[in-house]
């Protein structure tokens, strides 16, 4: 393969879509958000999703190709999230890219969505080399992972029950925040007294990477009973403290664990501020790198996909044939290295 | 010459065809799932028969809906990325005229009723008319609702009941038909060949949008159960 990639992301609730070239970097991007689309139902209504990607794609892939002065001829490949993710949702994405290849000549590529955000640091100045300690920290999902290159992938520890963003926006709505209330969660911390309660920090106190973050939000929901409305940003500084301090303490542990030398932070929830000057402070100390992708490239987005399909296909990969798959569940450690 | 791509996911009929000057191939499967397997290596086969690619086509045609929400995004995601490859007009057709118009190609009356199960025991309903040409065209416009609440214009003579929602709901469909009711084909289904005769027509009207402009039409857009209108 040869040329700029284009990426095309529908997983969830963000139509993202880009084109990356392997000699040049990212060329463009952009992104429609369907946060309002949702925010009336307090969280994703996947036909909804399904229904807004259709809309979407192709006014923001004229966009993308008018940005980098691109025609339809001056691509060399197209890769689209593969999984996981919400099923109607990736198979839009899939549908409109194995068409647009197919039509255009190009071969094309599912991508594993996780990878896609190992992967976003590289979009960045001053990209990370593996080996590397990566934490994925999203509405749905909470991983630790070791990656010792790019397709060798070994999960170190993921959560039990909810996803830490899934944990953020149920305890936001506990204290009458707004969907998302992730970051009116965060805000809300801002003004809360730290010392006033003290949550647990689950799954701490013995050995293993896993998390669980439904107990916090079950804490956060009792506290907030028993000390009514006016103790909300009290709350919420508790629950965000024993959340980032759960995720340094992990982090820590797997940083040792593996003896790796930097650690990569991707995901929604990695734009939280308090979580990355607590990371930053813990490579410090550990005398780590620590990376972040901008907050753009941190939720989902198509940069990532079009810089992990421009990975691969320049490796030789591409779909064998002309099926259109989608995987709602997709283990991270089926991936191999690229061209393998 | 003009020739015609066309794609229906919108059932469980997966049905492409190829469209060359009024000459017509077919690859048709009857399937619950899988559309999403086979849809895009059918269209691969029919452009090889004909020893066509996709930009010797002048036009895309598919099956906008309603149906399975699922199934006619494929077919919309599909005619719009490759339309969008082969810088190709889309020429988007009613789900319901298609199965109106496969069934008008041989039924013994001039009046179609289409009824396609919707679930949550309503159906998406629409009555076409077999016109001299021998076209379908609407008679009032296509909804989602109760089959005693279906609607049926004054005009409406003898009649053929097509497609699955007669299956299910045909007595009350039937009630509501008040006798002019002649045949029921509850096993009709979307067919490429009607679609591309739809489609066809439409082209020579100068009808089609651009690939951006090809959007799914459900006509159920309460999808959600905490209120609102949804989407």
């Amino acid at each position: 393969m040869q040329g700029p990639v284009l990426g095309i992301e529908s997983s969830c609730d963000e139509t993202g879509v880009a084109v990356y070239d392997p000699a040049a970097g990212l060329l463009a991007h952009a992104l429609h958000s369907q946060v309002d689309l949702h925010a009336v139902y307090g969280g994703v209504v996947p036909e909804l999703a399904s229904r807004d990607h259709v809309r979407r794609l192709l006014p923001l892939l004229d966009r993308v190709l008018g940005e980098a002065g691109l025609s339809r001829d001056q691509l060399g490949g197209v890769a689209y999230t593969a999984g996981p993710g919400l099923v109607g949702a990736l198979l839009v994405g899939a549908s409109v890219a194995r068409a647009l290849a197919w039509g255009a000549g190009l071969p094309c590529l599912g991508i594993h969505h996780m990878e896609a955000h190992l992967l976003a640091p590289m979009l960045e100045p001053d990209p990370p080399r593996p080996p590397f300690v990566a934490l994925l920290v999203s509405g749905g999902h909470t991983l630790l992972v070791h990656v010792a290159d790019i397709g060798r992938y070994t999960v170190l520890g993921e959560t039990l029950d909810d996803a830490i963003g899934e944990a953020f926006d149920k305890t936001a709505k506990i204290l009458g925040l707004g969907y998302p209330g992730g970051p009116a969660l965060a805000a809300l911390a801002e003004q809360g007294d730290p010392g006033r309660f003290r949550f647990p920090r689950p799954m701490t106190d013995r050995p293993g990477l896993d998390f669980s973050f439904s107990g916090i939000k079950t804490f956060a929901l009792n506290t907030y009973r028993a000390a009514g409305p006016g103790a909300a940003a009290d709350i919420a500084r508790a629950f965000e403290e024993a959340v980032v301090d759960t995720l340094v303490i992990k982090s820590r542990r797997a940083l040792r664990q593996t003896a790796a030398r930097a650690l990569v932070v991707a995901g929604g929830v990695s734009a939280n501020r308090r979580l990355r000057a607590a990371l930053r402070a813990l490579g410090e100390t550990l005398e780590v790198a620590v990376h972040f992708p901008r907050p753009a490239f941190c939720t989902d987005n198509g940069a990532m996909v079009a810089l992990a399909g421009a990975i691969r296909l320049g490796a030789g990969e591409a779909e064998p044939d002309l099926r259109i798959r989608v995987r709602a569940r997709w283990p991270l450690s089926e991936l191999r290295p690229p061209g393998r | 010459m003009a020739a015609i791509l066309g794609i229906d996911t919108a059932t469980e009929a997966c049905t492409t065809g190829l469209w060359m000057d009024g000459e017509v191939r077919v690859r048709h499967a009857v399937t619950p799932r899988g559309h999403a397997d086979r849809v895009l290596a059918d269209c691969q086969a029919l452009l090889a028969e004909a020893g066509l690619s996709l930009r010797d086509l002048d036009a895309l045609a598919v099956g906008r809906g309603p149906g399975s929400f699922t199934g006619v995004r494929i077919g919309v995601g599909v005619a719009q990325g490759l339309a969008y490859a082969a810088g190709l007009r889309v020429i988007p057709v009613s789900t319901l005229a298609v199965i109106a118009q496969a069934v008008a190609e041989h039924a013994p009356a001039r009046w179609i009723a289409v009824a396609i199960d919707a679930r949550m025991e309503e159906v998406y309903w629409g009555v076409y008319r077999r016109d001299a040409d021998g076209l379908v065209r609407p008679a009032g416009a296509e909804r989602v609702c109760a089959p005693r609440a279906v609607s049926i214009p004054d005009e409406v003579g003898a009649c053929v009941g097509a497609g699955s929602g007669w299956d299910t709901h045909g007595v009350a469909l039937q009630a509501r038909l008040q006798g002019r009711l002649r045949e029921m084909e509850p096993g009709a289904l979307p067919h490429a060949a009607a679609l591309l005769r739809l489609a066809a027509a439409a082209r020579e009207r100068g009808e089609g949008v651009s690939p951006a402009e090809a959007h799914p039409v459900y006509l159920r857009d309460r999808v959600t159960h905490t209120g609102g209108s949804g989407g």
